[in-house]
């Protein structure tokens, strides 16, 4: 890491992602500096998901590299930490909750190798740290929505990385746990990690944030919340009537 | 039938025969949890029709029923069907279950037409290839039971080594990912296990049921637990079960095939889990039946309640038809209020009246704040 110090946190170089004949992700740069927190925003279909994913590796790129405290992704798995959509898994599945935060520490054992005390206590620790260690032994089938989202929570601190990657942390939760989760997460980047969530609701965008990528497939604009978060910036990725750009043509003009 | 039961186990024979169904039953329980956990099923189901003209194939190249060779048949046509289908829906319109459905019957079609042609060649009766379709655990020999138990150790040691990375990519395999681990190749192994589990069943179980030694243990199980090892350890066991009971039954029973035998074994123990554990289906009506009743209780309770206060006489007798009134909710007060009087709760006060006995008052106290403030 002794090199990282000058590059970015994220640094995202050109990327583009497809699915089938459709453009998803156009042609983004985008610098994410150390510390900050940044609301990836944009109209449904827009790509904040893709983005998220496609950092990580998890769509296929048609163009673009990845860079991480200035190293390829794929060396710097480790230092990231990612919380998908709450909806994303089966809540039923047979497991319970501090099993689940336990898969957090998953990345570090490496194959074959099993959790043992050192990780259970890494675990209840960060439990401890979303307010639901009286909840560990429970099945995550019984949890809230607002619960669920602090038990993925919880699984990503586990994995103690210095970027975190969240999609749509507030997504159905009540007041108390958004307000738990800023919390946690301004801890977070005032301890110098760095947070980079999908958000949606945009009346929170100022109180939350201070760093924003306003995204519609391609880059609208990013950089301050104070400097870019503004009705034409909006205007350009929301659009006046039309919510978003279908086509590929409209959409590339719009970069 | 007891007897029966001792000159069964006690023979060699016999044994041989109940170690191999027992042996089928645990890897089929463990690795069927996994089919279910990551609700794939139906490729159980499509993977085990889709041997059958493997086995066909192999005995019609090799000319004889040789085991080793319709194992390798049998797996490679199940895994070509899969092939298939991930082919199919990455690359055309058409959904998963489409594919799987036409994957199946085109694949156990192929089977049985390829059956009928093997079975007039000169030597088909020797090798009663039909015996495929339903299972006949009477035929196994100690090879047999050899080959079951060596592929199940191989799929047992899998599911061991891996047990954390399984766990991961049945319930967030993106997240799996992030991490570094291949869930590409993770799910080839989850395939190579379940493909080996229903291999060494075929013999026992036939390619038309053995979907359901997969699937029904794991279902059966997952009713009444709540955690990962302690659900693939109860599937185990139920196969296990299943398995040697089903064996036991088609050996007393004239003609009847081992495999539905064993399966309805194991369909009984799962519509018995289904519908009376903690969870099931007659467990939660009955709960439900339950909480109503005692809420409509609480409700009288509270309304009597209230009215007394109203007279500043906590035993203060009111009409039945006061009472329905006050409470407004629409259900039927007088059978809320004898069951209150069979708890000693409410006593009646002439006629048509009603009020609360000492230890009815004291019962209010019980109730919850919420339920007690108006």
């Amino acid at each position: 890491m002794s090199s990282g110090e000058q590059s970015p946190a994220v640094r995202v170089t050109d990327l583009t992602v497809a699915y089938g004949d459709k453009t998803v992700l156009w042609d983004i740069d985008l610098e994410i500096p150390i510390g900050s927190m940044v609301a990836v925003v944009g109209p449904n279909g827009a790509g904040k998901t893709t983005l998220i994913k496609s950092i990580q590796g998890l769509v296929p790129r048609v163009a673009g590299v990845v860079s991480i405290h200035g190293k390829p992704y794929e060396k710097q798995r480790k230092e990231v930490s990612y919380v998908p959509q709450r909806g994303s898994v089966d809540w039923d599945f047979p497991t319970s909750v501090v099993d689940t935060v336990k898969m957090g520490s998953y990345g570090d054992l490496g194959w074959i190798r099993r959790p043992g005390k050192k990780e259970h206590e890494k675990a209840l620790s960060a439990l401890e740290k979303v307010d639901m260690l009286e909840f560990a032994q429970r099945q995550i089938s019984q949890l809230s929505g607002g619960q669920q989202q602090r038990v993925f929570l919880a699984r990503a601190l586990v994995q103690s990385a210095s970027v975190y990657l969240l999609d749509e942390p507030f997504q159905g939760v009540d007041a108390t746990t958004e307000k738990a989760i800023v919390r946690i997460l301004k801890e977070l980047t005032d301890g110098g990690k760095t947070v980079l969530a999908v958000h949606h609701d945009l009346n929170t965008v100022s109180e939350y944030y201070e760093q924003i990528a306003i995204l519609n497939v391609g880059l609208v604009a990013s950089g301050r919340v104070d400097e870019v978060f503004n009705s034409e910036n909006l205007m350009k990725a929301y659009g006046g009537k039309t919510s978003f750009f279908p086509e590929r043509k409209s959409s590339r003009r719009a970069v | 039938m007891l007897e029966f039961a001792v000159e069964l186990f006690s023979d060699y024979t016999a044994r041989t025969i109940l170690l191999g169904a027992a042996s089928l039953g645990i890897v089929s329980g463990v690795v069927g949890s996994y089919a279910v956990l990551r609700k794939q099923s139906l490729v159980g189901d499509v993977m085990s029709h889709a041997a059958l003209p493997g086995i066909v194939l192999a005995f019609i190249i090799m000319g004889v029923k040789e085991q080793l060779p319709i194992f390798i048949g049998a797996a490679l046509s199940a895994v070509l069907a899969v092939f298939l289908i991930n082919l199919v829906t990455s690359n055309s319109r058409i959904k998963t279950d489409s594919a799987m459905g036409m994957a199946l019957s085109v694949f156990f079609g192929l089977g049985l037409v390829l059956l009928t042609y093997a079975q007039k060649m000169p030597d088909a009766n020797q090798a009663g290839l039909d015996k495929f379709l339903f299972g006949q655990a009477e035929a196994l020999v100690e090879k047999d039971v050899l080959i079951i138990g060596v592929t199940g150790l191989f799929a047992l040691l899998v599911v061991g080594l891996f047990w954390k990375e399984f766990k991961l990519l049945c319930f967030d395999p993106d997240f799996g990912g992030t991490m570094g681990f291949s869930m590409k190749s993770l799910d080839l192994l989850v395939t190579a296990v379940i493909v080996s589990a229903i291999v060494i069943g075929l013999q026992t179980v036939g390619v038309v049921l053995m979907s359901s030694m997969l699937i029904a243990p794991a279902v059966a199980a997952r009713q009444w637990t709540g955690g990962m090892g302690s659900m693939v350890i109860l599937a185990a066991l139920i196969a296990a079960v299943s398995g040697v009971t089903g064996v036991a039954l088609s050996a007393g029973f004239e003609n009847v095939p081992t495999g539905p035998a064993v399966i309805v074994c194991v369909s009984v123990i799962a519509f018995f889990s289904v519908l009376f554990s903690p969870n099931g289906f007659f467990t939660l009506r009955f709960k439900d039946a339950r909480s109503r009743r005692e809420i409509k209780k609480d409700y009288v309770l509270k309304a009597l309640h209230d009215l007394a206060l109203e007279h500043d006489d906590p035993g203060y007798a009111h009409s039945e038809r006061l009472l329905a009134l006050g409470s407004e909710k629409g259900f039927n007060v007088r059978k809320s209020l004898s069951q209150l009087k069979a708890a000693g709760y409410v006593e009646r006060a002439g006629e048509e009246n009603w009020r609360l006995t000492p230890s009815g008052i004291r019962q209010i106290r019980e109730l919850s704040p919420l339920e007690r403030s108006g």
